[in-house]
Parts: structure tokens; C-alpha cells; sequence
């Protein structure tokens, strides 16, 4: 049943700060927050952690446990042997605040730079009109909770700090690919998508992937078809004579 | 040199990385293997001999274009008069290119080789990165093109698989271990290079709309299925490929006798 | 983490000062639509919100949003979905509100489609419609299981992309007045403890709810009640706070995931509900009121699935009022589960591959939270406290509260539900209310042009003191060891049954804690400090579940969302009030209210059948 966990959490701001020690006794069936939040109630009632809805479905609490980015409260203490220390840092990314809580703001900067949704008009009776099998795609990226653990976990920007204002990650190229493949966007973003956010970044190591809490194939649904929606339009000698002779514009391909 | 993990405001940790598992196995694994096969290949592709054995052509060597082919090797004649090195080398060139620029081995190599990154939430050595937006990376790009040649190629193995069912004298109906590498070979090609990315848009993902597609969208859909495995048909086509040429090279050299089945 | 926006230079209090013409207070589904209304009738609007953009509790809704498109069954509209409406708020609702959610919910969805939303399709490629609890028809406009999720994420980016100033991480603590107008707003930023003012003729609340006042709650942290103190506070009146929802089926295992909500869509899929003998209790709990319309045997449930025309309901999906009170009698007679919830079950009834595609997120919280795999095994489930009918008396064209230039909309406005909320008209309350509440304030705030209400250095600097005392006080008490206190404190004695002796008892309690809440203490500095953030939620929390047990007390009648074991009838007479809730001097007091009356030509909807 229950037994005493020992814990190495990170505490400090930006001048500075170390991983301090805490043991907590902890229950069955228990997930890294809740130990996190027993130490908030008991020890250290400072100890700043960012959550919301401790059920996966809000991306709120990203972190890293033993290295690994994960969200708190799905990363289970039966995942660990009980005599095993956990520690847990800040993501490594982005700037601490304190804690275990960082500043994401990166994330929100380029949000705005993705071009809004611009859909055709409506049906006469005022309804859009779009198949299951057109939606799907988008469907799974829009799984997506904003956790920007791919962020985090993304060595473009993790290990190199001044790529942050070139590249908008794996989090916005799901973005791009969804408005790229809703069924009733009218914008082209191959370009943006290349050049502003800087796609060619991107050397699909597949670290998005692997650390997707909503288990969204980043790389492969969307990166990489991203990618090839780039090479239509500058690198496919096919497509491009296609586009001279047949005189269609690429994007209209339906 | 730029910032990286102690870039501005960033948690002050110094350890490269607080992973504990082992995470070094798979890039290292992946190292050994891809090196072996890469010096294997280069001393292959460079002997120019012994990689033709009655009925099997190596599929290092097909197909055999030049003057310098070995006799019986040449089922598609021999228009190139002016090379001297190894023939393998001009048609290597094609699935190496498709293999370099392949969106799976992409993954592997710079894990791998250039340890950019070389596991998840490891650092990596390098103080600058650009990706794949400069030259020589900016080439990755060409991947699409090296798959309408790896088409070709796989058309031309198809061929050979098929050559195989003969007996050493010519004649049809017949099948040994040796055919039974070429058909297995073949057929993983075909796995690996039909569940490219570049396949999976070409055959429907640059469609907006898949209902108006049904004939595509099931491709698209049969070919998703293959692309989800397509880590595993690089590996295993990776080896069949080079166990066929190895069991040519045997042959030939008559270190082993094929084993006639009828 | 907006730092700075189009505001005005700091006053006299010396903090960092803002001015809009609206102040949205909460970003969830209600306050976004708000903001994007405000916006586009030609106001500036800020969205003050305490965490992150995005993370909103909207998110964990699962099932819908309910809207008469009449998708799926042509027969569904508007004066449908309002009569089921009533009938499952038991009459109490607010029938003004009630039609127009009705009326405006199919708008609403078109828009978000418009917006970016993708949601699941028929096969004519419209807008595909799910089965609900108390629902007629399939009404509920969803994307799998997670249309809460991509109803914030479209507004999200419609925020975005309208460029409406969003401020994360920022609470609110004080509603600022001049005379008896909203003037501004007292806020500190979470991630520097810093604070901040908004000068505003306009405040739109849209906090949601109060559930963390429970121990069993499917809600989050941020659910404090801050709105309806705010409100409170500000000298408006809150109406039906004795209506909490309980969900029926929460997760009761492991104890860390205690309370998450499992979806009624399940029951709507064929899963059904046991006790620890097997048995399909709720054939046992079909109240009168829904005979007629509900299966009372096995069979006819089980063929309902698949031929809805000719067969009742399964009694699974009578609203979810009666569906949590059978489970609670289940467990409190001895029959629950090994881990104190009652059993439902899909495993047996559907196959594998069957609930993987229909309850993906289902599936995958029961895997990875409880090691439990929903295909082969039951699920063990129990009531949490879900959503509070009760909050702000608003005008229902409007969403104006009694005060003028404070407006709520979404979970902290009452009136619509009614005693008790069917499935999936959450979703559409917000957007329907939202809008509203936004546009009004945005007209409201145009009518009064450039004479704007003052905000008083003196009240910015009382607000400021307040919310600093906890630093200053010593040796007083831990706000964490008080919220638990009041946790428990309103589960056993304010839970799903009440009875007058415990809710007195109750009151005593929460006077106790009123008193130890006055001297807390937080370590620490203003930094991200989250004890902090908690001492100074913590007062809103025990207000608003005052407001819970006194209005509890007072009405004597089991009705939706409110069961008096010693009065387990509803009565006729009450069927006719609302309780009104005001606060002066610090005092809370109560009175009755007639409910508003419906015209003729609604009423004669309950009459013909």
C-alpha cells in the first residue's frame, strides 16, 4: 500500500536555484502530482506548480520527470519502483518563473502568427457541408492540449536558443497541416509554413512523437506531409510542369 | 556557440540531461548496424566482380549497364560504354539516394551519427543548427525524386525475382534457396519503398478533400498502413537486401552450392 | 502575460492601470464567446483569466453541445429541446432563458464551425448529432469524446486572431464601484504577485463554478466561486444556490483520480449501471414524473439502442438528478462496489474495438489513471460534485445581474437550469449567454460614451492591504488545511441528501471556519506563491458554500439538484419560488421570490404531448 517517496524537486527562480530533497509518503494508485501536491500542503506550501485539471485533458502541468518531458498528473508512482528517488525539473525550454512552473509565453507569440481559418461561404440553407473521411485528419490534431511538451522536447529550440524566433515547432505545424487540410480553408500556408515558421528546421528526429500525451502522430500526420505539401510547390519537377501545362493552381487541387 | 539548455531565463541545471533510463542503446545499436552495412557495401560495390551467379543477378549490380558487366549479367543491354569503375556504382547511386534522403533513416542518422539530437531531451554537441534549410540538407528535399527512381529500381528487382525462377542453363520452372532470397528481398523493397511519405502524398495525403477521391483515399489508406511500419521494412529490406548480395557473392565464389529446390 | 496593453498611465494608487470598455473575467467557453461578442459590436475587451489561455475547465466537457439542428431526427426544434429544458430543471428554470438557449444554440454552432471547429459529420456531411441524457432527440453536436476541448480551442484561436488582449494568470480579487455603478476591477498577476487595475464602466463574470468546495469533485482548482463572491460582494443577488449537480458516474479509483467524470455517453453506447449483485438497479429508481418515456424492463431497454421509434429509454439515462441519487441509495444500502461506487459496465454489453472508437479518451483515462481496462472490465463509478445550477439573477435577454454594468454568463449566471442541468445544454449556455453578455455590456458600455464611472485610489488601496494580510498576519492558519476542512465539511453535511439537523450543523461549521479563515498565513514571498493564491481564494470558496447550505436549509422539498431526506416530495408551492440570496454589511440574507411567469403559448407545450 502506501509507503514514503523520495522526491528531488527543482526549486529556484531566474537567478538561480537547485533540485531540494523531500520524502512524502504517497498511496496506492497515485500519480507524480499528487505527491507534488502533498509536499505543496505539508512541507513547502510555496512550492509553485502549474495544474488544472489532473486528468490529462488540459495540458496544464508539463514537466520533467527523471529528464523526461511528461504531464504530472499522467505520469503514474507504479511506474516507478517505490525505493526509487523522482526527480522532477522544469521544462527546459522556456524561461523558469519558479519551480516547476515556467513561461510559456513563446507558445502564445506564435500562435498568432499562424493565418486565421478563412472558410468558403455557406451553403444556401446556411450549413457547411464536409465528409467524415475530409475531417478526420484535422480531427486528430485538434486532439491537441496545448501541453507543448513537443515543445519542450524539441531540440531546435531546446538546444538552441536563438532558433526561438525562427521556428514555431511541432505544436503550430499541427496547426498549419489542420488549416492545410481543412476541408474548406481557402489560404495556401506552404510558404508561411516554410519560411516563417521555419519547417525546414525541422529534422523530423520524432522527439514531438514520442512525447505526445495525446498520442498525435506529429511527425508522420503532419510534419512530414507539411513537408511534401513544401516540395509540391518548389522541389517536384512533376508537379511544377503539371501546374504549366494543366494551368491549375496547386492549391486547388480538391 | 549558441544557448541551449542555459539560454536566457532558463532553469540553471547543469546536467546535460536527468534521463536515467539507457537511452544511448538505441542511437548506439543503430550506429554499429548502419556502419557495418555501409563498409559492407562500399568494399561490394567497389570489387566489381563476383556478383553474378547463374541465375542471380546481385542486386548491388542490376541493373548491369556497362561494358564491363560481367557476361549474362546485362538483361537490359549495355548503353554505357564509357565507365570503367565498378558498375554498381552508377546505379547504386538511386536507393542510396532514396535511403539518404528517407524520411525514417533521416531520423536514424542524425540521432545516430550527427547526435542532433541523440535521444530525446538529451542535448546535442553542436552550437549551431539549421536544419535542413541550407545546402547540402536542403537536398532532403530531392526525396521524392529519388522515389520515382526507386520505383524504377524496384521494377528492375521485380524482374530480377522473376529471372530467378530459372535453372542455371536458361530454363523455366525452376527454384532454389537463392530464389527464395530474391522473391523475400523483393517484396520487402516493395514494402519499404510503396510506405514512403513521399508515396503516402503523392497517392492521396496532397488531396484536400478525400470523398471526392474514394480510389485514392483507399490507397492512401492502404499505404498509411504501410507507412506506420516503415521504420521496420528499412531495417529488414536493409538486410534482405544485403543477404542477397552476400549469398550472390557465395555462389560465385563458390564457397556454397545452391540449394536446388526443383 | 500581456504586460502591457492600450491603457492608461498609473494613478494615484501607483499600480499598473488599465481602462477597457469591457473586462471579461473568465476564459472558459462563456467568457471567450463574451469577449469575441464585445469585440465585434466595436468595444475594447480584455479577458482577465487565472490560468493559462486554453486551459479553462470547458475542456473537460465531454458528451456536447446540445442544439435543435435537427441533424439526425428532422422532427427536433427549438420548442423541443426547451421542453425537455424545463422538464429537466423540474420547472424551475427560467423560461425566458430557457427558450432563448433553445432558439439561439444552433446558431451558435454554425458559428464555431465557421471559426474553425471540426466536428463529427453525418453521412451528409453535416453536423453530426449524439443521444443524451434527458434529450428527446440526438441533439448533441460533438467531436468524439472531447467537444468541451475543441469548443475552447476554436474560440481560443477566434480570440487570437481578433487580437482581443488576453491577461493569463491574472486573478481578480476585488469588483471596483462608483456609487452603485461597476467601476473597475482589483487584479494581481499569479506570476509576480504584482498588482494591476482595470478602469471599466463593464465587467463581464464568467468564472464558472464552485465544485471545489467539495471532496468528490469532477472540477478543478480555479472553481472557487470567485464569481459568485465577486458578485456577492458587489451587491448583486444569487439565485437557486441550493442546486448543486452531482454527476452520477465519477471515477471513485484510484483515490487520486476520485471525482474525474466519466462520460454519460457511455450509457448512451450501451454501457449500463450494477450494484455489487449484479443488478440493474435503476429499472428500481424510474421516477413518475418519467414513466411514460422510460423502458421498465431489460429488454425493451436493451432494443431501444437500436430502434429508438418504438422503444422507451433505458432508465440509464433518465437526467442525471435521478441517476446520482439511485447510485448513492445503492452504496448507502450496502450494495456498491469493492471502492464505494456501483458498477458500469459496457465490457460485457459491446465489443472492444466498438468502445475504443466511440469513448477514445474513456478508454485511455481508465488505462493510464487506473490501470483499468474499460473492454474487458466494469468501471466502478460514484456521484461528484459536477456543476452548480445556482449564481447570478441575470435578465435573461441580457445577462445584466443587479448591478449596473455586472453581467454573468455561463455556470456562474442561474435561472437557466433551473433545479438541475441535462447533459450538453452546459456547452450551449455558454455560447448563447456568453454572446449575450458580451454584446449588452458592449452597448451598455457605448451608451455611457466618454462619462466613465471613477475607480477610487482609496478602494484600489483597501483592495491591495486585503489582499496582502495574509504575509503580514503570524502564526495563523494553513489555508490548505482549511480548504480540506471545508471539502469535508460540505461533502458529509451538504452532499446529494440533506437534512435539516446536518445543514445546521453545517452552518455552525462553516462559522468556525469563516473565523480560523480570518488569520491565515502563507510562507514565502509574492512570487508564484500558490498558498497564497489559495488564502485568497479561500474566502470566496466558504461565501459561496454558505450560500449553498443556508438556501439548502430553506427550501423544503426534494427538487433536481436539491433532496431533503425529510422532504423527499417536491411540493407544489415551491415549485413556484426561487430563493434570492444577498449580501450586506457581511451578512447573507434570504428571501422568496416568485418565478417569472410563462406565457400561454409556451405553457400549452407541457400540455399537449
Amino acid at each position: 500500500m502506501g509507503y514514503d517517496l523520495s522526491m528531488r524537486l527543482w526549486r529556484g527562480d531566474r537567478s538561480g536555484g537547485e533540485l531540494a530533497d523531500y520524502v512524502v509518503a504517497v498511496e496506492e494508485g497515485e500519480v507524480v502530482l499528487d505527491a507534488i501536491h502533498r509536499v505543496q500542503a505539508t512541507q513547502a506550501g510555496d512550492l509553485a506548480v502549474r495544474w488544472n485539471c489532473k486528468a490529462g485533458k488540459c495540458g496544464s502541468c508539463s514537466a520533467e520527470i527523471n529528464g523526461r518531458p511528461r504531464l504530472l498528473c499522467m505520469t503514474r508512482l507504479s511506474d516507478f519502483e517505490p525505493e526509487e528517488t523522482i526527480t522532477v525539473t522544469p521544462m527546459r525550454t522556456f524561461p523558469v518563473i519558479r519551480d516547476l512552473v515556467t513561461d510559456v509565453s513563446y507558445n502564445y507569440e506564435k500562435a498568432k502568427e499562424v493565418p486565421a481559418f478563412a472558410p468558403t461561404p455557406p451553403d444556401k440553407d446556411g450549413n457547411r457541408r464536409m465528409m467524415q473521411a475530409d475531417v478526420e485528419r484535422g480531427q486528430e490534431f485538434r486532439k491537441c492540449i496545448e501541453c507543448f511538451l513537443c515543445q519542450d522536447t524539441c531540440h531546435v529550440i531546446r538546444d538552441h536558443d536563438d532558433n526561438k524566433s525562427s521556428f514555431a515547432g511541432p505544436r503550430f505545424f499541427l496547426r498549419y497541416a489542420e488549416l492545410d487540410m481543412h476541408p474548406l480553408d481557402t489560404n495556401d500556408r506552404r510558404k508561411l509554413a516554410q519560411g516563417a515558421a521555419g519547417l525546414g528546421m525541422c529534422n523530423i528526429t520524432k522527439c514531438c512523437t514520442e512525447v505526445c500525451p495525446e498520442h498525435i502522430k506529429i511527425t508522420d500526420n503532419a510534419i512530414i506531409p507539411m513537408k511534401e505539401r513544401v516540395v509540391d510547390r518548389r522541389y517536384d519537377p512533376v508537379v511544377w510542369l503539371g501546374s504549366k501545362i494543366l494551368r491549375r493552381e496547386q492549391r486547388n487541387e480538391t | 556557440m549558441t544557448a541551449g539548455l542555459l539560454g536566457a531565463g532558463r532553469a540553471r541545471i547543469p546536467q546535460k540531461t536527468l534521463r536515467k533510463d539507457r537511452w544511448w542503446l538505441a542511437p548506439a545499436a543503430t550506429f554499429v548496424v548502419f556502419a557495418a552495412f555501409v563498409v559492407y557495401a562500399t568494399w561490394r560495390a567497389f570489387t566489381g566482380e563476383l556478383y553474378y551467379a547463374k541465375p542471380y543477378l546481385s542486386p548491388f549490380y542490376s541493373p548491369c549497364l556497362t561494358t564491363e558487366c560481367l557476361e549474362g549479367s546485362s538483361d537490359f543491354g549495355s548503353p554505357i560504354t564509357w565507365w570503367a569503375l565498378s558498375p554498381a556504382l552508377i546505379i547504386l547511386v538511386f536507393p542510396l539516394g532514396f535511403r539518404m534522403t528517407c524520411y525514417y533513416y533521416r531520423k536514424a542518422y542524425y540521432r545516430a551519427f550527427w547526435l542532433s539530437p541523440p535521444a530525446c531531451a538529451v542535448a546535442e554537441p553542436h552550437g549551431k543548427y539549421s536544419g535542413e534549410t541550407r545546402f547540402p540538407l536542403i537536398l532532403q528535399n530531392l526525396h521524392r525524386w529519388f522515389w520515382y527512381a526507386a520505383v524504377a529500381v524496384g521494377a528492375v528487382l521485380t524482374f530480377d525475382a522473376v529471372l530467378a525462377f530459372r535453372n542455371e542453363d536458361g530454363e523455366w520452372g525452376h527454384m532454389g534457396l537463392g530464389t527464395l532470397i530474391f522473391v523475400v528481398n523483393v517484396v520487402l523493397i516493395w514494402l519499404y519503398t510503396l510506405g514512403c511519405h513521399s508515396c503516402r502524398h503523392i497517392v492521396g495525403g496532397r488531396l484536400r478533400h478525400f470523398s471526392k477521391h474514394p480510389v485514392r483515399y483507399r490507397l492512401w489508406g492502404l499505404v498509411s498502413k504501410l507507412n506506420e511500419k516503415h521504420a521496420r521494412y528499412a531495417w529488414l529490406s536493409l538486410f534482405s537486401v544485403a543477404i542477397a548480395d552476400l549469398y550472390v557473392y557465395l555462389l560465385a565464389r563458390g564457397t556454397i552450392e545452391d540449394l536446388r529446390f526443383f | 502575460m500581456t504586460d502591457t496593453s492600450p491603457g492608461s498611465p498609473t494613478s494615484g494608487h501607483g499600480f499598473e492601470t488599465h481602462a477597457y470598455d469591457v473586462v471579461v473575467i473568465g476564459a472558459g467557453g462563456a467568457g471567450l464567446r463574451a469577449a469575441v461578442a464585445a469585440h465585434d459590436a466595436g468595444a475594447r475587451v480584455a479577458i482577465v483569466c487565472k490560468s493559462l489561455l486554453g486551459k479553462a475547465h470547458t475542456v473537460m466537457a465531454e458528451g456536447g453541445i446540445a442544439a435543435a439542428m435537427g441533424n439526425v431526427y428532422p422532427d427536433d426544434n427549438w420548442q423541443v429541446h426547451f421542453r425537455d429544458t424545463m422538464r429537466g430543471g423540474k420547472m424551475l428554470n427560467n423560461w425566458r432563458m430557457a427558450q432563448l438557449h433553445a432558439q439561439e444554440a444552433p446558431k451558435r454552432v454554425l458559428e464555431l464551425e465557421e471559426w474553425g471547429a471540426l466536428f463529427d459529420r453525418t453521412t451528409d456531411g453535416l453536423i453530426s448529432q449524439r443521444d443524451f441524457g434527458g434529450h428527446r432527440y440526438a441533439r448533441l453536436a460533438h467531436v468524439g469524446d472531447r467537444t468541451g476541448l475543441e469548443m475552447i480551442r476554436t474560440l481560443q484561436q477566434r480570440v487570437v486572431e481578433l487580437g482581443i488582449d488576453v491577461y493569463m494568470e491574472c486573478t481578480v480579487t476585488d469588483l471596483l464601484r462608483d456609487g452603485d455603478q461597476v467601476s473597475g476591477a482589483f487584479a494581481y498577476w499569479r506570476e509576480s504577485g504584482r498588482f494591476l487595475v482595470f478602469q471599466t464602466p463593464t465587467v463581464v463574470l464568467a468564472t464558472g463554478g464552485i465544485g471545489k468546495s467539495y471532496q468528490v469533485t469532477s472540477n478543478s482548482w480555479e472553481y472557487t466561486g470567485d464569481g459568485h463572491a465577486l458578485a456577492l460582494r458587489t451587491g448583486a443577488s444569487l439565485i437557486n444556490m441550493e442546486f448543486v449537480q452531482f454527476h452520477p458516474t465519477g471515477m471513485v479509483w484510484p483515490p487520486s483520480v476520485r471525482g474525474i467524470l466519466v462520460t454519460e455517453s457511455v450509457c448512451g453506447d450501451g454501457g449500463v449501471l450494477r450494484n455489487s449483485e449484479g443488478k440493474r438497479f435503476m429499472f428500481d429508481n424510474i421516477p413518475e414524473f418519467f414513466r411514460a418515456e422510460t423502458a421498465d424492463n431489460e429488454e425493451e431497454a436493451d432494443r431501444w439502442y437500436d430502434d429508438k421509434r418504438n422503444n422507451r429509454r433505458p432508465p440509464e439515462l433518465l437526467p442525471r438528478d435521478e441517476v446520482a441519487r439511485a447510485i448513492n441509495s445503492e452504496i448507502k444500502a450496502g450494495r456498491g462496489s469493492p471502492h464505494g461506487g456501483v458498477f458500469l459496465d459496457i465490457a460485457s454489453r459491446r465489443d472492444a474495438a466498438f468502445i475504443r472508437r466511440r469513448l477514445p479518451s474513456m478508454y485511455h483515462q481508465f488505462k493510464e489513471l487506473a490501470d483499468v481496462d474499460i473492454t474487458a472490465e466494469p468501471m466502478e463509478v460514484g456521484p461528484t460534485c459536477h456543476y452548480v445550477m445556482g449564481g447570478v439573477e441575470v435578465d435573461a435577454d441580457t445577462g445584466a445581474s443587479t448591478v449596473e454594468g455586472l453581467y454573468a454568463a455561463g455556470e456562474v449566471a442561474g435561472g437557466m437550469h433551473g433545479s438541475n442541468r441535462l447533459g450538453g445544454n452546459s456547452l450551449s449556455d455558454l455560447l448563447v449567454f456568453g454572446r449575450r453578455a458580451g454584446l449588452n455590456a458592449a452597448y451598455y458600455a457605448g451608451r455611457m460614451g466618454s462619462a466613465r464611472p471613477a475607480v477610487s485610489d482609496q478602494a484600489v488601496k483597501a483592495a491591495a492591504e486585503h489582499a496582502l494580510a495574509p504575509f503580514t498576519d503570524e502564526g495563523g492558519e494553513n489555508p490548505y488545511t482549511i480548504q480540506k476542512d471545508l471539502q469535508d465539511l460540505m461533502q458529509r453535511l451538504v452532499g446529494i441528501i440533506r437534512k435539516k439537523e446536518e445543514l445546521e450543523e453545517s452552518l455552525t461549521e462553516l462559522q468556525s471556519l469563516n473565523r480560523r479563515a480570518e488569520n491565515l498565513t502563507v510562507e514565502g514571498h509574492r512570487q508564484y506563491n500558490p498558498g497564497w493564491h489559495l488564502a485568497l481564494d479561500l474566502p470566496n470558496m466558504l461565501r459561496v458554500s454558505e450560500c449553498i447550505a443556508r438556501a439548502a436549509l430553506v427550501r423544503e422539498e426534494s427538487r433536481g439538484g436539491h433532496t431533503r431526506d425529510d422532504f423527499p416530495k417536491p411540493s407544489e408551492e415551491w415549485g413556484t419560488l426561487n430563493l434570492v440570496l444577498t449580501e450586506s454589511g457581511g451578512e447573507i440574507s434570504i428571501k422568496e421570490q416568485p418565478l417569472p411567469v410563462m406565457p400561454g403559448e409556451l405553457r400549452q407545450l407541457f400540455e399537449e404531448k
